[in-house]
């Protein structure tokens, strides 16, 4: 019917060809290169998971040996944890839209952001032939030094595939940095940016310091297993407990790297649903920085039982209590967000509910992990697992699924089908609150992790079965996305410009985006957030 | 066609060909650059941190052994490189400075390559140490043999320490030249103008740098010695 008006042109349809996006420049089409890739990892991590809560089904290992499980729970371990957790949010929702948000035309390096995608793909792909070839049993974690003198799984060839990944994200980080000191529109000050702008920026931060010190620690262990160097080896006087404070020292961190992002991302829909300005946005902003700081100083708190001294343990004890106060100014000023807002319950709002809900739990159980005698009891528990999974799983995961049905409209510049949404929104909260609730219970109970078989006793089979069946609806909830967004890709009626009637920069131009972005770059003369003129002038 | 056109007429003026589309001017992508640089020299500095921390945990429980292990390193051949080192430094600030100036290309080229060729001078030095370490059997691994068997074990890790160390280092060397050389043939193309020198400038900082991680390596593996 439209067929005398030319379709106008976007960043989809500006230029064609498997060359226009294997070798393209723009940070858009990037953002969908690692959504695709992205979206792989997770599903070979999620088979992975899927078969650990099979194992778990009954008490007796009778499923697959203690081998085949170590090797499940490390293959699930290193897929989620460094081929989606951590590129997930920031190398897709971020790729796309740090520029956008900021007025920008591209990131400042394109070239460099195309060049992680290809140096992520090539780590990933060594990481896949290592769990092809027969997998790697160390635990996502490497310690020395069974991973250095005593396994004899393929921990090369995974470390090796890591450490070209942590380029990616290095590369990530770094280009995020300088964008946004770089490449802001006039008038974009910095304390007229969109919290999810602050919160990426303080991950890519933790990305830039953080990352390197992994690889160097990589490169240790390989350097250890390949030409007999000896740093962790306690036969030559070497330290393993080094090795694991120069780990921890990246993958605390890294586990902020995971949640930042998600926290930008709810921070976009608290205020976009509530109509309302986020409340204390310039707490909400620096508690960002605040989290990346600390975070970097609470690594020993994975070491309260490794011979770390009591008194290194006492110090690393209060400042992990301290990184509780910038995570709880965030949840805190969502909250009061919500207070006389006018709310509405899209499927995006509902993620970010939950996202609230669950990373509470998770960053509450997280105090308990501080406090040492406590962590005496609960260490290497299923406790521990359970508080995790609430962080990474109900924190990022939420958080990712909740913006990729935000920005889905900007992104493909279709609507998807509301009801489906909402429902797969709710499934994966029930699925994962009965998936990993019972978990606490377990690990409280003492419950030990990285086991494939348990003890018949205390009713652990119930709980462990409930996990099992929670971990399947969640599998449900996860896989539905990703049948109705896609199908609305191709026959979802069109979203315009800002189909949720919320700010920003990115819903002020067409969906989906023009190539350059915007018709013309805009000049900024509002904070963030105006969704009234009461609102313009604070 | 025509939106091509209306987009270049409402820049209204000329575009250095230099300049990227993403960027409003040469200035600002400068500053990008240059920023950028710096941020990757803060991911280098973690990177050569993980092993300076390994360092400073194991001198600190083995003082004795890092002397004595200490005591194989040759100090004339490693003050030698320093001064090389501490001359590219100065080629590469000659070379930096030709290209802000919009020297004549074949200033520019002979400080760019000069620069390689001390780059070149270190790593043959280099080369002679490593293999004088192989041939005395100091390199970690059950072939390695150490004069005091007191320290039979423990001299491994100064060892493993020295290799991992300048090892990076002298890959980082590598990566430098290799980009030198790049630089080199465009600088022979007169590329590089007052205008648009970028390259060279963030190369530069890069040089230095690693140049910088040496000025620390040496004292810290070459002159705990003392008198051999």
């Amino acid at each position: 019917m439209e067929a005398s008006i030319a379709k106008p042109t976007n960043y989809l349809n500006a230029t064609h060809g498997a060359a226009s996006w294997f070798l393209t420049k723009d940070h858009k089409r990037i953002a969908l290169l690692y959504l695709i890739s992205v979206s792989i990892f997770f599903l070979m991590g999620g088979v992975f998971a899927s078969l650990i809560r099979l194992e778990l089904l009954t008490p007796a290992g009778d499923f697959v040996s203690s081998e085949t499980y170590n090797k499940f729970f490390t293959m699930h371990g290193v897929m989620m944890v460094f081929f989606f957790l951590i590129p997930s949010i920031p190398a897709t929702l971020g790729n796309f839209l740090v520029p956008m948000m900021i007025g920008a035309k591209d990131l400042a390096f394109p070239r460099i952001n195309l060049l992680s995608w290809y140096i992520y793909l090539v780590g990933g792909l060594m990481a896949v032939s290592a769990m092809v070839m027969g997998g790697v049993d160390t635990g996502w974690t490497f310690y020395t030094p069974y991973s250095t003198a005593v396994s004899n799984t393929h921990v090369v060839m995974t470390g090796v595939g890591i450490f070209i990944a942590g380029f990616s994200s290095i590369l990530t980080g770094f280009n995020f940095i300088v964008t946004i000191h770089t490449m802001r529109a006039p008038g974009m000050t910095w304390m007229r940016l969109p919290l999810f702008i602050w919160a990426h920026y303080a991950a890519s931060l933790i990305m830039i310091m953080g990352t390197p010190v992994i690889a160097v620690t990589l490169l240790m262990v390989v350097l250890e297993r390949v030409l007999h160097f000896g740093f962790f080896d306690p036969t030559r006087g070497g330290d393993p407990v080094l090795y694991q404070h120069l780990f921890w020292f990246y993958s605390h961190p890294a586990v902020y790297i995971m949640v930042l992002p998600g926290m930008g991302v709810i921070s976009e829909l608290i205020a976009g649903f509530s109509r309302k300005p986020v409340f204390g946005y310039s707490f909400v902003a620096v508690s960002s920085l605040g989290i990346a700081f600390v975070g970097f100083l609470v690594w020993g708190h994975h070491m309260f039982t490794s011979s770390q001294s009591i008194y290194a343990g006492l110090i690393f004890s209060f400042l992990s209590y301290l990184v509780a106060i910038p995570s709880a100014i965030k949840v805190f000023n969502w909250t009061a967000t919500l207070y006389k807002g006018s709310i509405s319950w899209e499927s995006p709002m509902l993620y970010a509910m939950g996202f609230i809900g669950l990373f509470t739990i998770g960053g509450l159980t997280g105090l308990f992990l501080s406090a040492i005698g406590l962590d005496l009891h609960l260490h290497d528990g299923y406790f521990v697992v359970a508080h995790f999974h609430y962080v990474m799983v109900g924190g990022t995961l939420l958080a990712y699924l909740g913006g990729l049905h935000f920005w889905w409209p900007k992104i493909t510049g279709k609507l998807y089908y509301e009801p489906f949404a909402k429902v797969s929104a709710v499934i994966v909260f029930v699925g994962f609150n009965l998936t990993f609730f019972p978990q606490f219970i377990l690990g409280y109970m003492g419950m030990p992790r990285r086991y494939h078989q348990y003890p018949e006793i205390d009713g652990w089979q119930v709980l462990n079965v409930l996990s099992t069946a929670g971990a399947s609806i969640l599998a449900l909830g996860v896989i539905l996305p990703a049948f109705y967004l896609t199908y609305s890709w191709f026959k979802g009626p069109p979203a315009g410009p800002n189909p949720w009637g919320v700010t920003g920069l990115e819903w002020e131009t067409a969906s989906p985006p023009p190539t350059a972005n915007f018709e013309e770059t805009p000049i900024v003369t509002r904070p963030p957030y105006a969704f009234t003129n009461e609102d313009a002038h604070v | 066609m025509s939106e091509v056109h209306a987009a270049l007429a409402d820049h209204g003026h000329e575009h250095h060909p230099r300049l990227q589309h993403h960027f409003d001017s040469l200035e600002q992508q400068l500053y990008a650059s240059t920023f950028g640089m710096w941020v990757f020299l803060v991911t280098e500095v973690l990177f050569f941190g993980g092993l300076f921390m390994a360092y400073i945990v194991y001198r600190i429980w083995y003082p004795d052994m890092f002397v004595h292990a200490s005591s194989h390193l040759s100090v004339p051949l490693g003050t030698f490189n320093t001064a090389v080192l501490i001359g590219s430094s100065l080629t590469m600030a000659y070379a930096v400075n030709a290209a802000q100036r919009g020297a004549r290309p074949r200033e520019q080229v002979i400080w760019l390559f000069g620069t390689m060729v001390l780059g070149a001078i270190f790593l043959g030095v280099k080369v002679i140490e490593y293999m004088d370490k192989i041939t005395h059997h100091l390199v970690p691994g059950p072939n390695f043999h150490f004069e005091d068997p007191a320290y039979q074990a423990t001299a491994q890790i100064y060892y493993s320490l020295y290799f991992a160390l300048t090892g990076l280092h002298a890959s980082h060397m590598i990566v430098g030249m290799v980009i030198l050389a790049i630089l080199a043939y465009k600088a022979a193309k007169g590329q590089f103008t007052a205008e648009w020198y970028t390259p060279v400038e963030i190369m530069g900082l890069y040089w230095h740098f690693v140049d910088l991680v040496w000025i620390f390596l040496f004292p810290l593996l070459y002159l705990i010695g003392g008198a051999h």
